[in-house]
């Protein structure tokens, strides 16, 4: 099993630094550091005392132990928790310093809106803050709301006092509580009642300066009957430290609200000895409160040293719907523990859970899901299917399902697999005149095939492509 | 076209090929025959370059080129294919694209240019129909779920849609009822032409009822024992393999 084995140099693309000024915080995380953020952004005074509790009770919080990865601990006076471009936010894409549009560009995200992907508007994050956001005015004249977490703050103050922290609450968990209390900056979407979103919505992430956390808050509101497709991408350089990143998303679906949520990570793995990368730490949840709602979320996961991270819905409007499609790839040295909670508690909830885990090198998958199905979901239903994919035999995958059912009508289903790409495959193919490099990805891309089902479609490609990307000299 | 001269071949450092020598000219078919372990399907490994199997000895010569020395892709796209005998399942990868990687591979190696979707569906289509394989086949995930008889006939299509110059049959006949037999014979027959060589490796003469050979050798011990044209095959169905078989062979027994 010799090919199998050899492990290659992976090249890591999106590894570039952009030299620019950047107007950043000391290290360390106080009661003034929270304030400064804070005051940064201009914030009203609820806002400011919500962060403090969030801090006050993230200081009296654990780190979670109990995720399947290990690493070195964190010092968390040694971060810097904010950082921004020196005047970041322009009014048109003209001011936009010209050095950041290149730095998109270069990530193969035009933010000129002439040249703007067909039917995409994006929101490009940058360290701590928002550097710009495109087609606000044509969204706009619909009603729907898509802007930067600050300007939202600012603009739609009783939107954002609503629903903060409605699905996530401040003191959900060690690291949604960090996030509570420094969140920088994040994308604002609102959908109002009745109004379809007639273009995907999407944030690109790119943690640039180094020692720099990213906090970013991103929170989706669809209301009565509105639909929305959102979509997240993220990247950052190269460098041979770790760095945070510890995200919080809520989405909130009223009645037959549709929120479809797909995210494309990125983020810098660490080199082949497990050197760098960054910690994805990230709070995802989604909660169909009205009735006839449907959250999805769909999850290409291949960057990161370490991913922890779990989407997931609470299904609390009856006959509501919530799915989780996820690809997770671990090479070198990259630990993933990642899966879903789905909570039944309207009648007639269903869910489906599919993940699918790749692990080569050295990685280590892991799966865990959750399926809670509470006394009143009378007939509640979940579908979940969990496959791993190894490559080579020096790296794992694990599955940890648990599963609750309170409600004797219930129907809930699981099924796993476990398989390796095969010699006899990767000869097969060979035979036929496909490279091995081929060979892997068309194995992997067929894998995968249930979930790039559920990405737009611009979106599915450059998943494949990444996937070719990630899984790299895994196979000599 | 093919020049196979003193080849040794070990699995796991156990030698099964001990010195093989064989020719074999564009449009001819030539017929591997002899009993289990003679070293049939090793032959048919080496030649399209299996990894698990080491050459000890010997030289290949196909088309002028040391052929040992060329990975297994290079192979196939200087036009060796491999029927296997026992198919490999890729799921989630529909036949009709793992098909189309491999042929624009072979196109791009014969500096043509690629074939889109579009085209090579149409082409599919009409390899389909002339071989009576269901359309359904070509969506359907590469032998995942196929019968037995699918996955062979699956083999005889690729085979006719990237059209190599030699083609080596695994055993193909190996596991299939009489139906299915002379359903791949026909697509084989259908192949044959004064351009493409054919070896067919084969435990059984009836195959060689439907797929005519004009040279049959026999293989004892991992080296042929004994040439012959079409009559030989019908010998061996008489008498079996034990008046042929090479004295080391029968010394083990």
């Amino acid at each position: 099993m010799d090919t199998v084995e050899q492990l290659a140099t992976r090249e890591y693309k999106w590894g570039f630094v952009t030299n620019i000024e950047e107007d950043a915080f000391k290290r360390g995380l106080s009661e003034e550091t929270v304030r400064a953020i804070s005051a940064k952004k201009n914030e009203p005074a609820w806002l400011t005392e919500w962060r403090l509790t969030a801090y006050r009770n993230w200081l009296k919080m654990v780190e979670p132990r109990w995720p399947n990865v290990t690493y070195p601990p964190i010092n968390y006076q040694d971060i810097i928790y904010y950082s921004a471009p020196v005047q970041a936010k322009k009014k048109t894409m003209d001011e936009v310093d010209p050095e950041l549009l290149k730095t998109y560009e270069k990530l193969g995200i035009p933010l000129e809106e002439q040249k703007r992907l067909s039917n995409v508007a994006v929101d490009a994050v940058f360290d701590s803050v928002s550097v710009a956001t495109t087609c606000k005015d044509f969204l706009e004249k619909l009603g729907i709301v898509f802007c930067s977490f600050s300007e939202a703050v600012q603009k739609h103050p009783e939107l954002v006092r609503k629903y903060l922290g409605s699905v996530v609450p401040p003191n959900d968990n060690f690291f949604a509580a960090l996030n509570s209390a420094v969140f920088s900056d994040g994308s604002f979407c609102f959908i109002p009642k009745g109004v379809k979103c007639p273009m995907e919505l999407s944030t690109y992430f790119r943690i640039n300066a180094a020692d720099t956390g990213q906090f970013e808050r991103t929170l989706i509101v669809a209301e009565d009957g509105a639909t929305v497709s959102y979509l997240e991408g993220c990247t950052a350089p190269k460098r041979s430290t770790n760095q945070l990143h510890a995200a919080v998303v809520e989405l909130v679906a009223l009645e037959n609200a549709n929120i479809k949520y797909s995210t494309v990570q990125n983020w810098y793995p660490g080199d082949k000895e497990g050197k760098g990368g960054i910690f994805n730490f990230v709070t995802k949840r989604g909660k169909c409160a009205g009735a006839n709602s449907r959250i999805s979320w769909t999850q290409v996961e291949t960057g990161s040293a370490i991913t922890w991270k779990y989407p997931s819905v609470i299904l609390l409007g009856d006959n509501s719907v919530g799915e989780f499609y996820s690809v997770a790839v671990v090479n070198n040295f990259q630990q993933a523990d990642t899966g879903t909670k789905m909570i039944h508690i309207g009648k007639r909830t269903r869910s489906t859970i599919v993940s699918k885990g790749i692990s080569a090198g050295r990685g280590n998958n892991t799966y865990r899901g959750q399926v809670k199905v509470l006394k009143k979901a009378q007939g509640a239903r979940n579908y979940t299917q969990c496959d791993s994919l190894l490559i080579g035999d020096r790296c794992a995958a694990n599955t940890f399902p648990y599963i609750e059912v309170q409600n004797p009508d219930a129907k809930v289903e699981h099924e796993a697999s476990t398989s390796k790409i095969s010699e006899e495959q990767i000869f097969y193919c060979k035979q036929r005149g496909v490279s091995t490099e081929n060979a892997i990805n068309m194995i992997v891309n067929g894998f995968c095939k249930e979930v790039f089902r559920e990405l737009p479609m611009e979106f599915a490609v450059e998943a494949q492509k990444l996937l070719g990307i990630s899984l790299d000299g895994s196979v000599g | 076209m093919l020049e196979v001269k003193d080849l040794q071949a070990a699995v796991a450092k156990k030698p099964i090929l001990k010195g093989l020598s064989l020719s074999v000219k564009a449009g001819e078919v030539h017929a591997i025959m002899g009993p289990n372990g003679s070293g049939k399907s090793t032959l048919a490994q080496v030649l399209a370059g299996h990894p698990s199997y080491e050459v000890t000895g010997g030289t290949v010569t196909y088309e002028g080129k040391d052929l040992l020395a060329m990975s297994p892709e290079d192979r196939a796209k200087d036009g060796i294919f491999l029927a296997f005998q026992y198919p490999v399942e890729i799921p989630g990868v529909s036949n009709s694209y793992f098909l189309r990687a491999g042929y624009n591979e072979i196109r791009r190696h014969r500096g043509e240019p690629e074939v889109d979707v579009m085209d090579f569906n149409k082409l599919l289509k009409e390899k389909s129909k002339v071989l009576h394989i269901d359309e359904s086949l070509l969506n359907r995930p590469v032998n995942e779920g196929f019968s037995g008889g699918e996955k062979k006939r699956n083999e005889i299509f690729q085979l006719a849609v990237l059209e190599p110059k030699l083609a080596i049959l695994d055993e193909t006949d190996s596991g299939l009822d009489i139906d299915a037999l002379r359903a791949v014979s026909d697509g084989v027959n259908r192949l044959r032409s004064k351009d493409r060589a054919f070896i067919v490796v084969t435990h059984y003469q009836r195959l060689l009822n439907y797929i005519v050979p004009d040279f049959v050798h026999v293989l004892s011990a991992g080296r042929i024992v004994k040439s012959g044209g079409k009559e030989l095959a019908l010998e061996l169905e008489k008498r079996g393999y034990d008046w042929v078989k090479a004295p080391e062979a029968a010394e083990a027994r």
